[in-house]
């Protein structure tokens, strides 16, 4: 089986908080994986390590077959791992299609580019739009990022991750702060986003109903350690998984 | 077709009018007035560069007189040490001056963010003042020192210092304002500005994106810096004469001012802000004795009433009036 992600025996402590607690874990190519896990569990940490926003104290992270341990963002980021963020994260003030011109630009490494107004660059336009429609934002295209719903916004946030063509997304809580009625509309145009595009995904997800129908695999953590790894019909079977009331 | 280009030349009307009272200023403006419009112009190129790492990047720089400072010494030097007399070499050797120091400055700067970056931009700024002041023997210190009427275009002038400054020089100064104009509009609307406008949105985003953020900065800083030197050395031989007052933190303050006045966030914001702020120190000081009161009051309610720039809060009303959103930041 090939491995897009291997996580080996990394550690983060903060002080005497185990953050991540000597965690070893292997992605599978081609599926959606999702982190469940109690509020401090280590989810949000381990994402941050496993893109380079945080350094780990101990242990290797290895992607597509190179030790990336020590490569700030943007490195990892041009390898191919990219997020979207719990807090929604976009250019506010900026029109909705800037913000995804501004990643499918940084892809094509055109953001050096200064001698030429960038309406000149018809098929960055063309392809931003594409994905515009695809998340159903198209109608948003020229307004402010800061005056979508919120739905939208955590729909554009990931749009900005997928105009970077990644080999590995990771959504942290791609439908927190949405409400109950959208959340399962978001999680379709995302799933389907993902799968078209043959992305590798790991999600962190609070909604547990979410996280056992979206995902081909779950990963149960714990105060800073992984309890359970596997297909959710047999995850929600391990009795610790059972005790976090995830059964 | 023709509707078209009956549309798009009702566009440029405004412009060609511009452009028509910018060329033809000199045939009907007394010598003094067309001393102060090129002085105005020299300093919308400084703001409309520094612009472009303020408005676009946010980063605040509290030391950018010294790049115009440092480009207005080159003629200085070269008029005291040298026989060289042309604008073209002056121009070429402000712009290599300001594009070095600024790259080694703005390499330790970016380092930093917000009151770090304008508390280390202030203190390079006031060690080249400090060395400029102190070296008499090099510099002449405080007396400054002597810049003589330069040759253009291999042309030397036998005239008045106001006829050359109504003449040669207020055209040369136009040409290299538009074209500089041009370059920084293009810069403005190209991938690398609207990069840097993310990276002042949101920088840690755009290190998400994979753009390394800091190189980004030192590139804005880089060209902010040219620009000022650009418009530095124009000053210096404008006036005949420089000192170090041309690196004083007080003229980075005003650079920064001009910004905000006219509206950070739009292309001509800094060019507005920067006449405006001229023509209302010139006609205050000439007003009253205490005209930096009065000064200081007109500022203090033009940023209380337009808190986006007097062009944002403009465009922000009209578009109030069109029943649009607006943002945080116009």
């Amino acid at each position: 089986m090939a491995y897009v992600l291997e996580c080996i025996g990394i550690k983060k402590y903060f002080g005497d908080v185990h953050a991540v607690d000597d965690i070893t874990l292997r992605l599978k190519t081609g599926i959606i994986s999702t982190i469940l896990g109690p509020n401090g569990a280590g989810k949000t940490t381990l994402i941050n390590l496993i893109t380079g926003w945080l350094t780990p104290d101990a242990g290797k992270i290895i992607f597509d077959g190179t030790d990336i341990t020590h490569l700030t963002p943007h490195d990892r980021v041009k390898r191919g791992i990219c997020r979207s963020f719990q807090l929604v994260n976009l250019f506010d003030e900026m029109t909705v299609l800037d913000n995804i011109c501004i990643a499918i630009l940084t892809r094509k490494k055109l953001t050096k580019s200064l001698l030429r107004p960038l309406k000149h660059y018809k098929d960055v336009e063309t392809e931003a739009y594409d994905l515009l429609k695809k998340l159903g934002l198209e109608k948003y295209a020229s307004e402010l990022a800061i005056n979508l719903p919120q739905g939208s916004r955590k729909l554009l946030d990931v749009g900005l991750a997928l105009a970077l063509h990644p080999k590995l997304l990771l959504l942290d809580e791609p439908t927190s702060g949405v409400a109950t009625s959208d959340k399962t509309q978001v999680m379709d145009t995302i799933s389907s986003l993902v799968r078209d595009a043959k992305v590798t995904a790991l999600m962190v997800e609070h909604d547990v109903e979410l996280a056992f129908s979206y995902s081909t695999e779950l990963i149960i953590m714990s105060q800073g350690k992984i309890i359970a790894q596997g297909p959710p019909e047999i995850v929600r079977k391990v009795e610790e998984v059972i005790r976090l009331g995830y059964g | 077709m023709v509707i078209e280009l009956r549309t798009r030349l009702t566009k440029l009307f405004p412009l060609i009018i511009l452009l028509a009272i910018l060329f033809l200023f000199p045939l009907f403006a007394p010598s003094y007035q067309i001393f102060l419009l090129s002085y105005a112009l020299l300093l919308a190129l400084t703001a409309l560069g520094y612009n472009l790492l303020f408005g676009k990047a946010g980063l605040l720089s509290f030391g950018h007189a010294a790049y115009f400072g440092l480009g207005a010494y080159v003629p200085g030097f070269l008029t005291t040490y040298t026989s060289i007399r042309s604008l073209e070499i002056w121009l070429i050797l402000s712009i290599a001056v300001s594009a070095i120091i600024g790259a080694l400055i703005g390499y330790v700067c970016v380092k930093y963010t917000r009151i770090h970056f304008a508390l280390l931009t202030l203190a390079f700024s006031m060690m080249f003042y400090s060395l400029l002041f102190k070296f008499y023997d090099i510099t002449r210190g405080d007396d400054g020192l002597y810049v003589a009427i330069a040759d253009i275009l291999g042309t030397s002038f036998k005239m008045s210092k106001d006829a050359y400054i109504a003449g040669p020089l207020y055209y040369a100064t136009v040409v290299i304002f538009l074209i500089l104009v041009g370059v920084g509009w293009i810069i403005y609307n190209s991938p690398f500005g609207k990069t840097l406008e993310a990276i002042g949105n949101n920088s840690a985003r755009v290190e998400f994106l994979g753009v390394p953020v800091k190189r980004y900065k030192w590139y804005a800083f880089i060209i902010s810096s040219i620009y000022g030197g650009i418009a530095g050395c124009l000053f210096g031989i404008l006036s005949g004469h420089v000192s170090p007052t041309a690196l004083h933190w007080v003229f980075s303050g005003e650079i920064v001012f001009m910004c905000v006045l006219g509206g950070t966030r739009l292309f001509i914001g800094p060019i507005v802000g920067a006449l405006l702020f001229t023509y209302i120190k010139t006609y205050t000081i000439t007003f009253t004795i205490y005209w930096q009161l009065l000064f200081g009051s007109i500022l203090v309610i033009l940023v209380l009433l337009f808190p986006k720039g007097v062009l944002g809060g403009a465009l922000t009303l009209l578009r109030r009036s069109r029943g649009e959103k607006v943002g945080l930041r116009t």
